[in-house]
């Protein structure tokens, strides 16, 4: 790890001025990717800003039909809220299914929304719900927040506060794990709206993506055999040691349908 | 008086410093002006190095020294020697290039040695080893150990113009050839050992150590034989009189081979310790070991069993290509020979055997010893072999085994083992009891109306463990002995030390070796310490490895234990005035025969120190005695493994759902410690079958090089074993072990293969049967 300045501001407003100030630092949420690349070398901000001090952004609760959980809120916390888990269970599970226990006690929604890895289980959350993210400076929907690998439309120094999930009718989160990281191989969340189904793919591309085709077969009829042959062409997706394009093509089919039988259970 | 020690569930002594967080590791050992040192490795997998420039490293903060190639060239230090000399099949020796401690002129693997800052901390080190600046001339690289010996293939070594190392056979090829020839049935497999990364949880570690006062070393390293470690340093590398080195191997955090050896690391904080004038220390990042800790297997084979009628095994032919990387580390000559093929015949009767090896160097990193060593390659060829045959031939995979295993003992083997004795059907019968082989068909059954493929596989193993005699290990190219050393120093008031020459690091020799110990003198286990791993205090050690610590080291004990005895016989015939041959001795009491006249075991130390009556004209004071051990033969660990898995179609994911232990170990010292070793040999071995692939790309970039892509089993990955052992003590040493510590990995792969194999319907798979893997072979049998 290289040398860099520490500083852990009590507010935003003092997190957005060191930000201003230091060009070529960046904020430290969970620390669960960020750390990890700058013990490799791979990653040399100039200053931390922690914002492990700033309560504003710690905020969970649920109002009326919106789940509302500040950019701090660790993945562990949205797991066990009871709140969260009676409005929308596919969200606390899908925290709860994050990395490690060490990691879900340290990670948060908006360092791995800001952070946007090709594998993280987040994305396809507020994809798949069709949440919205807000900043210190506006809302972004989620449509047009995820861009590319690492890519999102969050300007330098930009600081996410919170994002509101609208809860769905039911929902769904199914992942197949990478063997080794345990990151989403493929993963994919589906949520029906009574007539309207978001159906969102992370693991398989640059970052997370919806599934049309199959939102469309699902909204005509919410149910596994309206996807069980819908074949998801594999151009463009991801290839590695574990996975072939082909091969996550396939799995996208396979988890799609598995999420909609849970769904329905 | 008490209750007998040997087979007893004992706590494990060094569990509360273990799970205190109290041991003292070699990273946890702090010194006094202590300076650190950062490896600059090569990028590259082969490349030719222009010019190296350290003027900017140099000049660096902290920065204290900075050594290349060249500087250890000028001092005369040497390169890293190999253990064994393997004679290939036209009488010459194995080509030995130089494995230098720090590149000269050349990389061969990313990861390789390249140059070395020391600075005044850790992390100054780091940063100034990324200022040294290194011209490269990168070359094609050869990663794939078939296309190693290719037209064309880029030569690593000028001494290897072809990149081989040696090719070596074993067996009678005309007598096989001739058995193949009237085979009624012959099976046939292509198939790749997979290597594989060994990942202890502790990285290795070293800090040399100078003193000007005694012109003294005092190397810490996290290392499985110090000893070794010493005499290989000293006098093949160093040049140093062994008398001024002490090596200390403190507690260690698991090796599973990968700290046998002799590493450029050790030597180079060693020497530079001597420059400096200060301690040196490095311990690996985890990004390190993947590159540089030795790997292992990594075969390519084909092997074909040639069968009667009757199923009766009439020949086995074996070709193996075994990649050993880029340099020959300190034992590697030996596993993909003399650990390997001499074990072909298996549990069977198999009369003819020839293996041919053509061992190669690749642009990767060295490839040496790996839990198993050896064993587990040659058992995944004949087990694989065996259920294939069995599955061609429609035979029950049981039944052909039982109609060609060994019955009588001694059993010479075609491929030059004897086997002292051993029970196959024993743990056979009990494997399938104990797996419910019988109801196999309904669970599967059960399987396929939830849509899951069920699969059943056996593996029948046998492992040969304790490398011996020192004397016959010679002739076959060893060039070490292959003994142990042990001490017995009783204390005036009756509580003993044992001095052991096997090094512990995971497999609990502090409680297993003073059970031993409490058992034999008949006094309580917490009056017995082991200690292990330090060359000033242990006489001698050829450390552990290849599971010889209970029946080599132990044995060592037991001779130091019956001299202690003997002395204590006739010190208590003095003091008893009984004639020495009435004495007996009888848990913790010297008695006179037939009487009730006895001396205690304290008592009869006390007087050793405190000699005032005692027979001077005889004996002299003290009672300590020592032992060294060279065994007859090795011993012979067997055992038969049963594994069901269930097959996800749709994903490929495979999830064993019984796994099924029964082996042979001999006697067995501490039952709990045992199973201790089954339950990690057998992870290990499904790690093996299921998740752990190391993967070079073409250019030789170690693409798992890292947790995140290269996959350990989790406890997850796994089923609650059921395991059980039987027992036909070892013949030739005197507690009648055998070994336990690798048997899970060499028998585990074939069983878990076999399984899947038959879930599938498929002839073969590669390992590690990953969920693409599987799900690629489903689609394959589909179309």
């Amino acid at each position: 790890m290289y040398a860099f300045e520490y500083h852990r501001p009590s507010s935003s407003k003092e997190a957005l001025d060191l930000a201003a100030k230091k060009s070529e630092g960046k904020f430290l949420a969970g620390g669960q990717s960020l750390v990890q690349a700058m013990k490799l070398r791979l990653s040399s901000p100039s200053d931390l800003i922690d914002l492990g001090s700033v309560s504003e952004l710690k905020n969970l609760k649920v109002e009326g039909n919106t789940v509302l959980v500040g950019a701090m809120v660790r993945h562990a916390e949205v797991a066990a809220s009871p709140a969260v888990q009676k409005a929308i269970p596919a969200l606390a599970a899908l925290a709860g299914m994050i990395g490690d226990r060490q990691v879900r006690h340290m990670g948060t929604i908006g360092g791995s929304l800001a952070n946007s890895d090709p594998a993280a289980d987040y994305p396809a959350a507020v994809l798949g719900l069709g949440a919205t993210i807000s900043t210190h400076k506006r809302k972004i929907e989620a449509d047009k927040f995820f861009k590319g690998l690492y890519e999102t439309a969050l300007e330098p120094g930009e600081l996410i506060t919170q994002v509101s999930f609208p809860a769905p009718k039911r929902a769904a989160y199914m992942k197949f794990k990478n063997p080794a990281s345990r990151f989403a191989l493929v993963g994919v969340f589906v949520a029906d709206f009574g007539g309207n189904v978001r159906v969102a793919v992370t693991g398989a591309g640059a970052c997370a993506f919806r599934q049309p085709d199959m939102e469309k077969a699902l909204a005509a009829k919410f149910a596994p055999e309206s996807v069980a042959n819908i074949k998801v062409k594999s151009d463009g997706l991801n290839n590695d040691l574990h996975a072939s394009p082909e091969y996550r093509a396939h799995l996208i089919t396979v988890m799609a349908k598995r999420a909609v039988e849970a769904a329905l259970k | 008086m008490n209750a007998p020690l040997i087979g007893a569930r004992i706590q494990r002594k060094e569990d509360y410093r273990f799970l205190t967080g109290a041991g003292q590791y070699t990273d946890d050992i702090s010194l006094p002006n202590q300076a650190h040192a950062a490896f600059v490795r090569s990028p590259h997998a082969h490349a030719v190095i222009k010019k190296i420039n350290v003027e900017k490293a140099k000049k660096a903060p902290g920065v204290l020294a900075v050594y290349t190639g060249a500087d250890l060239a000028a001092a005369k230090v040497g390169g890293l020697p190999c253990g064994w000399l393997i004679t290939d099949v036209n009488g010459q020796p194995m080509k030995e290039p130089p494995h230098p401690c720090l590149a000269q002129g050349k990389v061969r693997y990313v990861g390789d040695h390249v140059a070395v800052v020391v600075a005044a901390t850790a992390e100054q080190a780091r940063d100034a080893a990324e200022q040294v600046e290194v011209d490269y001339e990168v070359l094609l690289a050869v990663v794939d150990a078939a296309k190693a010996r290719a037209k064309g293939a880029s030569a690593l070594h000028d001494i290897a113009p072809d990149n081989t190392c040696y090719v070596w056979a074993l067996g009678d090829k005309a007598k096989v050839d001739e058995a193949f020839a009237k085979a009624a049935h012959v099976t046939r497999l292509d198939f790749v050992n997979n290597r594989l990364v060994p990942n202890a949880i502790e990285p290795r570690a070293a800090i040399g150590v100078y003193s000007r006062a005694d012109e003294g070393y005092t190397l810490y390293v996290a290392n499985q034989n110090p000893h070794v470690e010493r005499l290989l340093m000293t006098a093949f590398v160093l040049g140093l009189p062994e008398h001024k080195v002490r090596v200390v191997a403190p507690d260690v955090g698991g090796g599973f081979g990968s700290k046998i050896y002799l590493y450029a690391e050790d030597v180079v904080v060693t020497w530079a310790a001597r420059q400096l004038n200060r301690p040196v220390r490095w311990t690996a990042e985890r990004s390190e070991s993947f590159l540089s800790d030795a790997h292992g297997r990594d075969h390519v084979t084909t092997a074909e069993l040639a069968l009667d009628n009757n199923g009766k095994f009439l020949a086995m032919r074996v070709k193996t290509t075994a990649n050993l990387g880029a340099y020959l580390s300190t034992f590697a000559s030996c596993i993909p020979t003399i650990l390997y093929a001499t074990l072909l015949a298996g549990q069977y009767t198999t009369p003819a055997i020839y293996c041919e090896v053509t061992a190669v160097f690749t642009n990767t990193a060295p490839v040496d010893a790996y839990r198993g060593a050896g064993r587990p390659e040659a058992t995944y060829v004949v087990e694989r072999l065996v259920e294939t045959a069995a599955r061609e031939l429609k035979i029950d995979p049981a039944d052909l085994r039982r109609r060609n295993f060994i019955r009588n003992f001694p059993y010479q083997t075609p491929v030059a083992l004897q086997y002292d004795t051993g029970n196959y059907e024993a743990t056979l019968d009990a494997a399938l009891q104990l797996g419910d082989v019988e109801n196999f068909s309904s669970r599967k059954e059960e399987s396929r109306k939830r849509g899951k493929l069920r699969g059943i596989g056996y593996a029948a193993y046998i492992e040969a463990c304790g490398i011996a005699p020192s004397a016959v290990a010679g002739s076959l190219g060893a060039r070490a002995g292959l003994f142990e050393a042990g001490e017995i120093r009783v204390h005036p008031t009756g509580s003993v030390t044992v001095f052991t020459g096997s090094h512990s690091h995971g497999q609990g020799h502090e409680t297993s070796f003073a059970q031993v110990v409490a058992d034999r003198l008949g006094i309580p286990i917490e009056n017995v310490d082991i200690v292990h791993g330090d060359t000033s205090k242990v006489l001698f050690g050829m450390g552990t490895y290849g599971s010889r610590s209970i029946a080599v080291g132990g044995t060592a004990i037991v001779k130091a234990l019956d001299k202690i005895i003997a002395k204590g016989k006739k010190i208590a015939a003095h003091l008893l005035e009984a004639s020495e041959s009435d004495i007996e001795y009888d848990r913790g009491e010297f008695k006179v025969a037939g009487t009730d006249r006895k001396k205690m075991f304290g008592e009869i130390a006390f007087a050793a120190y405190v000699p005032h009556n005692y027979p001077h004209d005889k004996l002299e004071p003290g009672l300590n005695e020592n032992a060294f051990y060279d065994p007859s033969n090795f011993t012979f660990p067997a055992g038969s493994y049963v594994c069901e898995v269930e097959v996800d179609r749709d994903t490929g994911q495979v999830t064993i759902e019984r796994f099924t232990a029964v082996d042979d170990f001999g006697k067995i010292i501490n039952p709990m410690i045992v199973e201790g070793q089954v339950h990690g040999g057998l992870a290990q071995g499904i790690g093996q079958a299921l998740t752990e692939g190391c993967h070079y790309d073409e250019s030789g970039q170690l693409v798992t090089g890292s947790l995140m892509d290269y996959c350990l089993p989790r406890a997850g990955d796994v089923p609650s074993f059921k395991i059980d052992t039987r027992e036909t003590p070892c013949t030739h040493n005197p507690l009648g072990v055998k070994g336990c510590g690798e048997a899970g990995a060499i028998g585990a792969p074939a069983a878990v293969m076999n399984a899947i194999t038959d879930a599938l319907g498929v002839k073969d798979l590669p390992m590690p049967a990953t969920p693409q893997t599987v799900w690629r072979s489903l689609q394959q049998k589909a179309a």
